[in-house]
């Protein structure tokens, strides 16, 4: 009871987190004009104001609590409520500290790099409104709460993509992000369509008593996890639902770190973890979440060895990055996964931002093809995006080591195959990030003279959040130590109550002895040391330059053109589907439909345009007429 | 009085003579052309039927066809004045009155 | 007593505004919409005190035939009377800043209108409801043969045949319930209860349905639609849009459902594969429509298929949300078609593809239009995501693969409207130096009123479920 009280306190600055971001949305969007720059400090502070009453939550959450409750019924027919409320527990208090911190840290960069923007204040107010629908799905203690936030942060990616409007290219991106989430979120809805038709409601709590009434496997629950799986899909793009995140590094770098990076896209990967009972429930899913997980991380690993754009190369190692996320769910190592998620925010937002920092230095150029030896102009940034390409390659003690190396752990106990394929990846994920590490920052400057005059540190509003995500990038593998190393994994047992429901239905399955994890770790090192050195020869020593477009030949020119994905998307989806909107239109609705109507139309005419041929005019025949008319009706009488 | 009068001949007599005159006027609007005649025409129409009610009403004993003969001759007396001021307004416009002129109103 | 008070007012105003002249009459339209929207909201919490008996209108008309005016309330017409009321003054409104011949008669038809449909959603005997219901087809003749554009007496012609054609089946229908019924009656009441044998419903069913089709419409009995629409001036084409189709859909549920409970049930599957179909049909070829007003007139007949699919799916939930989409369907059609307009009177350009870099020079037109737009692609915290939600759930209860197929709209929604967004406001100005004014005073508040509607619903839609619950437990056995 004392408990109880206790967590009701937590109420309040619970609602109040999602509050602030939607102000200072609306604060910004209707006096951005007044407001001018102040407003990116404005935004940048109310996102700090939700951080710090996030950490409150983390410090006064009592250990193994969580906290559900209910603002309002949102949508009440018959005997169905649906309402409106948060779960705080520390899954989605992790979330939370996640979005609220990085999305500060990108908030204040931005005040640095859009600084010249004529669209300055809308960019922050578009920020905001994202920040507070991330909220909400992290916070949501229903699936339809969850929804909100999920498609309303696919608006903001939309709004955020095509963000300077006038390009047409990067209108198309933002469409094309918005409708490929549309078809997830379909998958999505349809699957919260079966949970409340079986189970009754929609919020967590029912839906899981509700799969636990059934037995595990069951075909309503492999339906419905499939189902929520289309809907993670597409917002964390996996295969076929990728071609959009590639695309969508036509918005602006901040936005790229902050959406398409470190929150946004972890999306379906909070969701699968949120729901893990059921997937848990539901072996056949977790079999095809890990397939697509691991397929996804190779291929699109396959595409970012041949790209130029240095978004677009980082671009493709968060798809990677996130189908290995996918895996570490597939084989049940939920803790694991959300583990990546965290070390991969901190590791991407900053290579995003340094990217930013790059093109910002470089007067917006993107090819890494005319970049190099940056290393001597931009220092700060150099350090930041080699402490990053470190982490993302899995070297020791960087962050990225402790989470990939445990989801390649938990998939070499799981399925042998798998873990291969999954280092294959990494492998060369390790290569193609220092292939751009070394294009871009070593040997000498290949850009022309203008822009080597240009060149530039950015302002510390930019450098001060590149150096504090390169510290989390550094320490925040320590948070999660495998077995070998520390006798205490912070991150797995602050997650564990969450995650205590799918113990049961997963099996105790994943105790490595130490030796094979040692040895685990020591070939995941090994592996991605050779890949470096690979790069370092062939771009280092060797100076090689990646070819220009029309000389590639052979794979190479099948994964720099992306295997052409979408030219067969075109051509098998979008082609046929105009075309059949003409032909719909045209052959159906004009000539079919529209000709049946005017059939009719033009049987009552042609009728009166015979009829009226006997209307002569000649009064002697209408007489003449009338006369033998009353002779007949007559005739008529007398017979009858 | 008057109903020994005409009860003086049988009654097949005025049947007989209102058909021949009802024919008469048929036959006169159909085949005349001139419109003045055709009015004329049935007027005799009218007419004939006005003696067939006549007799009827002698032979019945029953004044209810006299009363309607008054009812047309009223009648007939209207539409006689508005045929012909509309005979007299189309021959002032286009000095004819063949009906077979007058075939604008059609189709 | 407070029917009549509710129809006499917009026609009182409709016979007044015939002796004003010009802007004058515009202005008087205003006032009088206004009154009318106070005295609805005034109904409004009389109805929540005092239930129907207030508003109760009983007059015999004729013995033989026996005929009663009979005018009356419930949850269902009070929201639908609601919707009528608020959205004329923004129709009226939206006709400030504009070129209109003879205002006066232009707005004394519409508030003509206004009494028309204000009846049809009142009327609780099949005869009077026959009455108004053909009463409100003569005001939107004029109105679209009259102001409209291009082709517009053939395309009204063809409008008003087709729709009249229509409503005689149900004139017929209407016929033979009251040569059948007990009661020689067409009193709602008595037809509900004594509903006439399975056998003659099996082909009632279709007379009622193919009148309430036509009106709505649903595919295939649509063609007259895009063509009048794009034919219509603006406003009439809100009117049409916004609420007169809402007649048939509301109807739906008034009429046809209750009174033929078995032909429904017969022709259910049938009936709702049409809806669907519909759905995705139209959702189809709006994707290509090179004029803006033929792209939302497509996108109209795909959310009215929706509804019509939840309406069949003969569920709670498909029923409720029909009710709740009604009413959003009815703000952001108007809306849309107000932001083509605003486009139009600017540029004088109909044509998707001649058009682009709007939001460059009016951002805040632009953002208006876009809200507008989400809440026609049923983003959550719209009222269109409540209304879908729900009709999709209701169609999902009648069959999965179906719910599926309907719901495809989600996503061709998207692709439709965002290409139109796209094309329309984004991107660079067509021409150099395009003129392109931002929101005019009229516009804001029309714009702003019904963005602010869309999210107002969209975040407690439960008024409206709350208000029709109780009839449709009556609907629904």
């Amino acid at each position: 009871m004392e408990n109880f009280l206790e967590l009701t306190k937590l109420i309040s600055p619970a609602s109040l987190i999602p509050l602030f971001p939607l102000l200072g949305f609306l604060l910004t969007a209707f006096f951005g004009k007044t407001l001018k720059h102040a407003a990116g400090w404005l935004a940048s502070a109310m996102i700090l104001i939700s951080f710090c009453l996030s950490t409150f939550l983390f410090i006064n959450l009592p250990a193994n609590a969580d906290l559900s409750f209910t603002i309002f019924d949102w949508i009440k027919f018959g005997n169905v409520t649906l309402s409106f409320g948060f779960l705080i527990d520390h899954l989605s208090i992790i979330m939370l500290l996640v979005v609220t911190g990085i999305g500060f840290l990108i908030h204040l960069y931005s005040i640095g790099y859009m600084h010249n923007d004529e669209g300055f204040a809308r960019f922050f107010s578009y920020l905001n409104l994202f920040i507070f629908f991330m909220l909400l799905l992290v916070l949501g203690n229903s699936y339809l709460v969850m929804f909100i936030g999920w498609e309303g942060v696919g608006l903001c990616s939309y709004l955020l993509i095509g963000f300077w409007f006038k390009n047409d290219a990067y209108n198309d991106a933002a469409k094309k992000a918005f409708i490929m989430n549309r078809i997830g979120d379909l998958g999505f809805l349809v699957a919260m369509f079966y949970m409340l038709f079986y189970f009754g409601g929609l919020d967590f709590e029912t839906v899981n008593a509700g799969a636990q009434t059934l037995e595990v496997g069951n075909t309503l629950l492999v339906t419905i996890t499939l189902l929520l799986f289309v809907g993670a899909m597409g917002k964390s793009a996996q295969i076929p639902l990728y071609t959009w995140l590639p695309d969508a590094m036509a918005g602006p770098t901040p936005v790229s770190a902050l959406i398409h990076a470190a929150t946004m896209v972890t999306a379906g990967i909070y969701m699968i973890a949120r729901s893990n009972i059921i997937f848990a429930m539901a072996p056949l899913t977790l079999e095809v979440v890990m397939w697509v997980g691991v397929i996804t991380s190779l291929f699109a690993a396959f595409i970012g060895m041949k790209q130029t754009d240095i978004k677009k190369v980082l671009a493709y190692s968060t798809v990677s990055q996130l189908g290995l996320m996918f895996v570490a769910l597939g084989v049940g190592a939920f803790s694991s996964g959300m583990f990546h998620v965290v070390t991969h925010a901190f590791f991407k937002a900053l290579l995003f931002l340094g990217a930013g920092s790059v093109i910002h230095a470089m007067g917006g150029e993107q090819d890494i093809r005319n970049m190099g030896g940056l290393a001597k102009y931009i220092k700060i940034t150099f350090y930041t995006f080699l402490i990053a390409t470190l982490a993302i390659s899995g070297i020791f003690p960087f962050a990225g080591f402790f989470s990939k190396d445990e989801i390649l752990a938990a998939s070499f106990s799981e399925h042998k195959a798998v873990w291969v394929l999954a280092s294959i990846s990494s492998m060369i994920t390790a290569f193609y990030m220092f292939r751009v590490m070394f294009l871009t920052f070593q040997n000498s400057f290949r850009g022309t003279e203008e822009q080597k005059h240009h060149l530039h540190e950015s302002p510390w509003t930019m450098t001060v959040p590149l150096s504090i995500l390169a510290i989390f990038s550094m320490v925040a593998g320590f948070w999660g130590m495998p077995a070998v190393m520390s006798s205490t994994h912070w991150f797995g047992t602050y997650l564990a109550p969450v995650f205590e429901g799918s113990k049961a239905y997963l099996g105790e399955g994943h105790h490595l002895d130490h030796g094979t994890e040692i040895m685990l770790m020591v070939i995941a090192t090994v592996l991605a040391l050779v890949s470096i050195s690979i790069a370092y020869v062939m771009y280092v020593k060797n100076k090689t330059l990646p070819e220009a477009d029309a000389e590639t030949t052979g794979v190479a020119k099948w994964a720099a053109n992306k295997f052409y994905v979408d030219e067969f998307y075109d051509k098998i989806i979008v082609r046929p589907i105009t075309i059949l909107s003409d032909v719909l239109f045209v052959l159906v609705d004009k000539l079919v439909i529209d000709l049946v109507v005017m059939a009719g139309a033009w049987l009552v005419g042609f009728t009166g345009r015979t009829i009226r041929l006997v209307q002569t005019g000649n009064t002697g025949f209408y007489v003449f007429a009338m006369v033998i008319g009353m002779m007949v009706l007559m005739f008529i009488q007398l017979v009858y | 009085m008057e109903q020994q009068i005409l009860q003086a001949h049988p009654q097949n007599w005025y049947l007989v003579l209102s058909t021949i005159l009802f024919s008469i006027g048929v036959m006169g609007v159909l085949m005349r052309r001139n419109a003045l005649i055709i009015l004329m025409c049935i007027e005799l129409m009218l007419n004939s039927v006005n003696l067939l009610l006549v007799s009827f009403s002698a032979y019945a004993g029953n004044t209810d066809g006299q009363v309607f003969v008054f009812f047309i001759m009223v009648v007939a007396a209207a539409e006689v004045a508005v045929g012909l001021a509309l005979l007299v307004s189309i021959y002032r416009n286009i000095a004819t009155t063949d009906i077979d002129v007058l075939s604008k109103l059609k189709w | 007593m407070l029917s009549l008070t509710l129809l006499s007012i917009p026609l009182l105003a409709s016979l007044l505004l015939l002796f004003s002249r010009g802007a004058m009459s515009r202005n008087l339209a205003l006032v009088f919409t206004l009154v009318q929207l106070g005295f609805t909201i005034f109904a409004y919490t009389v109805f929540k005190a005092e239930g129907a008996g207030p508003f109760d209108y009983m007059q015999n008309w004729s013995a033989k035939p026996f005929i009663n005016v009979h005018l009356s309330m419930d949850g269902m017409s009070l929201l639908m009377v609601m919707l009528t009321n608020v959205l004329l003054p923004l129709i009226v409104l939206s006709g400030y800043n504009r070129e209109t011949n003879r205002m006066h008669v232009f707005y004394s038809l519409m508030l003509f209108m206004q009494f028309a449909l204000n009846g049809v959603f009142m009327a609780f005997d099949g005869f009077i409801y026959y009455i108004f219901w053909e009463l409100a087809l003569i005001p939107i003749y004029f109105i679209a043969f009259n102001w409209g554009g291009e082709n517009r007496a053939k395309v009204t012609l063809k409008f008003f045949i087709y729709t009249l054609a229509g409503s005689l089946l149900m004139l017929f229908g209407f016929l033979f319930l009251y040569n059948g019924s007990p009661a020689n009656s067409l009193e709602w009441s008595s037809l509900v209860a004594n509903p006439s044998c399975s056998c003659n419903q099996s082909w009632l069913f279709w007379l009622f349905f193919i009148a309430f089709a036509i009106k709505i419409p649903i595919v295939p009995f649509h063609t007259w639609q895009p063509d009048t629409y794009q034919s219509a001036p603006t406003q009439g084409t809100m009117l049409l849009s916004g609420i007169m189709l809402k007649m048939g859909t509301y109807s739906l549920i008034r009429w046809l459902l209750p009174i033929v409970p078995a032909g429904v049930q017969e022709w259910q599957p049938l009936v709702i594969a049409l809806c669907v179909g519909g759905v995705v049909y139209a959702s189809i070829i709006a994707i290509m429509q090179r004029d803006m007003k033929r792209l939302l007139a497509y996108s109209s007949i795909a959310h009215v298929g929706l509804i019509s699919a939840g309406i069949f799916a003969l569920n709670r939930s498909g029923i409720q949300g029909s009710l709740v989409q009604m009413v959003s369907h009815g703000l952001t059609v108007v809306g849309l078609f107000f932001c083509a307009d605003i486009i139009f009177n600017r540029t004088k350009h109909e044509e998707i593809e001649g058009l682009g870099g709007v939001r460059l020079a009016a951002p805040k037109f632009a953002a208006w239009f876009l809200i507008i737009v989400l809440g026609s692609v049923a983003l959550p915290l719209t009222s269109g995501f409540v209304g879908e939600f729900m009709l999709l759930f209701g169609v999902y209860q009648y069959n999965t693969w179906l719910s599926i197929f309907a719901g495809l709209t989600i996503i061709l929604g998207a692709v439709y409207m965002l290409r139109m967004y796209q094309k329309v406001v984004l991107g660079k100005a067509i021409k150099e130096n395009m003129v392109f004014p931002d929101l005019m005073w009229n516009e804001k508040i029309v714009l702003v009123s019904i963005g602010v509607m869309i999210f107002a619903l969209g975040l407690f839609p439960n008024p409206i479920i709350e208000l029709t619950e109780p009839i449709l437990k009556t609907i629904i056995k």
